[in-house]
């Protein structure tokens, strides 16, 4: 049965968290994820979870904590944000390369220096490439609902790979939303056991896992995870339906937003989203066809689902909240132009970074945006293809 | 599919190999032929040995078998002539002969 | 777990053996000996998970697809063997909890200087302080051997290591070793000790049955000496071993529930010249006009011989 509370984002995770009743949690705090594992420290101590908390003494631990434990046979979940995940960088490839489907809360926060607190995405695009399954929200009900649903997605045995269930820091974690939760009964029988067929604990024959792999090895277990990778896409759509039978929420790969007739377009990730949606609506109001596509999956990358939805499109801004220093844009402009490319016709591509370190962005801000891709919509220059946005100077 | 160390070598495809490089059996290392490393070869006199066993510990290759409290001998498919054996026993059983064949 | 107080040489190696051979370590190599020795401590009714830092143990005894252990076991990473570990118990007392696990089976995780005293103290400190029901087993040969025999904080001074060469200016590695073993005891875990392959093994055997039977975090460390790192014949390694304690460098004791206790007292202690003379990285040390690296070498060993025992009769 489904009801409503009012619960932060962070809240929201805990409380999925406490639903599912992992068998262990290690967890280090940093801002602004620390709240979940107080949230989680405090299940604990009254007895409300059957879960081993495992305070450790670094992010790094925290990983190769998790990693023992779901090696073991458990189902492990952890949180973190910025500096926190980067600590953890070498054990998120060695989780992924172990095939342990361990869950993570990425509370996304700019990476340092200077050191700052506040949102961007910095910190996950870092670590795309560790094969993790990467899975944003742009609100509180997502954030939950995409944890609830990681599980299913990692743990069955033609994916094996582990989850990194993102949401952004301070905009979603720490702001209280109406959030739609289900009933505890229906997350476990959603979310099931963890049936690992070998794991360390077993009585039945050993595990050894994390071999020194010769060159005559290693590119072979690279392609499992690389075909692993591959069909998570599938799976990922799968238990989105099925969670929408249980929920009436509706999942995919990503949200298109008035993209049926769109002429133009934004792809961006996160709680922008919701900036970007009012923009949308006003310039629908002035008969602008305007769309937006909000990534959900960002690893795998849905690349021809995204060229298949801009293929109409005559100019398209893709917007990144975290810098790559390429000089040439960011992650999700790379991704997206580069899906582009098999088009037999494709639409004029710019990309934006903006956002960094919580920088501020509003409606006006995506109103010029839209405003210079019908420009080139209508032939104009295209102009420089990576530029920033809502910076001063 | 269940796959077995024996089943594995450098020509396996990635359909062949397990997941993540995970083990599921125990002690495939038996399979490997470390005694051709030898260069020098311990010879057990079987008169000398007085089964104190002072040499079954000090191998760090598990490669001076016991059975019922007694060495049973050298298990050469393994031994990689290190010569610690000879250097421990008390009583001249063990001597290192030049060369690795046995 | 009582614990039975004599010890049967004999029936130890009648054990099924847990270590099997076909690893890659090196000829006469210390750490396949250690391992050997410690796992042979287990009741054989029980199961083990075995972890392991990164080192030459690690590519050794788990080069795909070829494992080494009788026991389910773990590598994770070169710093991270006492945080993986403890995340395997703490898994274990969930599903143990949850009916999931039933029977009895005890965490041994075992790191070379490098991943114990350096790169993986950190992770070492914190499974020690969360007081896991685990054993951490060092094996110690003074280096980063797997790399290429660089010096690590437990090189003692003056040795010759690649990354603290001995050279015209300067004398082998300058600082002294690190002192893990009382940095560990100082965590005021239930047990710690100090042993290497002496005799019939009865020290590091003892030793290992109880750190592995006493509940909570444990620690060995054992010295295993390295014959490539260190320079001698790989059949002398008894002989390093033995003169290694009979001269102090590598006392034998334990620290149980913080009471300190010596193993061995050498009748007549050796000059520690005896137990350098056998080893090629301290050959720079017997050159005329370099006498007084000896006798620093003597003076330090003998400060620490006098604060061990210090601790252990006061």
């Amino acid at each position: 049965m489904n009801y409503n509370d009012r619960l932060s984002g962070n809240e929201a995770i805990a409380f999925a968290m406490k639903q599912i009743d992992p068998d262990v949690m290690a967890a280090f705090p940093i801002t602004p994820s620390t709240e979940i594992p107080q949230y989680f420290a405090q299940y604990v101590a009254n007895g409300e979870v059957n879960t081993e908390y495992v305070p450790v003494e670094s992010e790094h631990s925290s990983m190769s904590a998790c990693i023992g434990a779901q090696a073991a046979g458990a189902r492990a979940v952890t949180a973190t944000s910025s500096a926190g995940l980067a600590l953890m960088y070498e054990m998120m490839y060695v989780a992924s390369s172990s095939r342990l489907p361990i869950t993570l809360a990425c509370v996304n926060r700019a990476l340092t220096g200077p050191i700052n607190i506040n949102n961007d995405h910095s910190d996950s695009m870092g670590i795309r490439d560790a094969g993790w399954i990467q899975i944003y929200a742009e609100n509180n009900q997502e954030a939950y609902d995409n944890f609830l649903q990681a599980m299913p997605i990692g743990e069955h045995p033609d994916v094996r790979l582990p989850v990194m269930i993102c949401q952004d820091g301070f905009i979603t974690s720490h702001a209280l939303e109406n959030i739609t939760l289900l009933d505890t009964e229906s997350v476990k029988a959603f979310v099931g056991e963890y049936n690992p067929e070998n794991y360390l604990l077993k009585k039945e024959n050993p595990l050894a896992i994390g071999p020194y792999d010769l060159g005559c090895h290693y590119m072979e277990h690279k392609i499992q995870q690389a075909e692993s990778m591959k069909f998570a896409k599938e799976r990922i759509l799968e238990v989105a339906a099925e969670f929408e039978k249980i929920s009436g929420r509706k999942y995919g790969l990503f949200e298109e937003y008035q993209m049926e007739d769109a002429e133009v377009a934004l792809v961006l990730i996160g709680s922008s989203a919701g900036t970007a949606k009012a923009a949308v609506e006003e310039l629908r109001e002035q008969g602008v066809k305007a769309g937006l596509i909000k990534i959900r999956v960002f690893r795998p990358f849905p690349a021809e689902e995204i060229a298949e939805a801009l293929k109409n499109v005559k100019a398209v801004a893709i917007m990144d909240k975290a810098e790559s220093f390429s000089a040439q844009g960011g992650p999700l402009f790379a991704e997206v132009r580069s899906a582009l490319y098999d088009l037999e016709s494709r639409p004029k591509a710019v990309g934006y970074v903006y956002g960094l370190g919580g920088r501020d962005i509003t409606p006006q801000h995506f109103q010029g945006v839209y405003g210079r891709l019908l420009d080139i919509a209508k032939g104009g220059d295209l102009g420089p293809v990576y530029t920033h946005l809502g910076q001063r100077g | 599919m269940k796959l077995s160390a024996r089943d594995i070598n450098e020509n396996s495809t990635w359909q062949e190999m397990t997941l993540g490089g995970e083990i599921y059996e125990p002690a495939t290392s038996k399979l490997v032929n470390t005694g051709a490393w030898r260069t020098n070869t311990p010879v057990l006199d079987v008169a000398k040995c007085r089964h104190c066993l002072m040499c079954v510990p000090y191998c760090p290759d598990s490669s001076l078998p016991v059975l019922y409290g007694r060495l049973v001998g050298v298990d050469y498919y393994h031994c990689k002539g290190c010569g610690i054996c000879a250097e421990v026993c008390s009583f001249g059983a063990i001597t290192m002969k030049e060369g690795g064949e046995v | 777990m009582e614990l039975e107080r004599t010890y049967h040489f004999k029936k130890t190696l009648e054990k099924k053996e847990r270590f099997a051979p076909g690893h890659r370590l090196c000829a006469g190599c210390g750490a396949g000996i250690a391992v050997r020795g410690v796992l042979r401590a287990l009741n054989e009714e029980d199961r083990a998970v075995i972890g392991n830092a990164t080192g030459c143990l690690e590519v050794s005894s788990f080069l795909y697809p070829y494992t080494a252990y009788e026991d389910s076991y773990i590598h994770t990473a070169f710093e991270s063997a006492g945080a993986s570990l403890s995340g395997v118990e703490a898994a274990y007392n969930a599903l143990k909890r949850k009916g999931k696990v039933k029977d009895t089976v005890k965490f041994i995780t075992f790191g070379g200087d490098g991943g114990t005293y350096d790169i993986g103290f950190q992770s070492l400190s914190g499974a020690m302080e969360r007081g896991h029901d685990l054993t951490y087993v060092c094996y110690d040969n003074e280096a980063y051997m797997n790399t290429g025999i660089q010096r690590s904080s437990s090189t003692p001074r003056f040795a010759s290591a690649t990354t603290s060469p001995a050279g015209s200016v300067v004398p082998g590695k300058k600082q002294n070793k690190k002192n893990l073993t009382d940095i560990i005891a100082a965590h005021n875990v239930p047990y710690v000790a100090q042993t290497t392959f002496i005799g019939n093994f009865r020290d590091l055997y003892t030793k290992a049955r109880k750190a592995i039977y006493t509940p909570g975090a444990t620690f060995l460390n054992v010295m295993a000496p390295c014959p490539r790192g260190w320079e001698y014949p790989a059949e002398m390694l008894p002989e390093i071993c033995r003169l290694a304690v009979e001269t102090c460098v590598w006392p034998l004791f334990e620290v149980e529930n913080g009471v300190w206790r010596l193993s061995y007292e050498p009748k007549k202690k050796l000059p520690v010249e005896e137990y350098l003379r056998m080893q090629g990285r301290f050959r720079h040390m017997f050159k005329p006009g370099n006498e007084w690296m000896i006798e620093a070498a003597q003076k330090s060993v003998d400060e620490n011989w006098e604060k061990l025992l210090a601790k252990c009769l006061g």
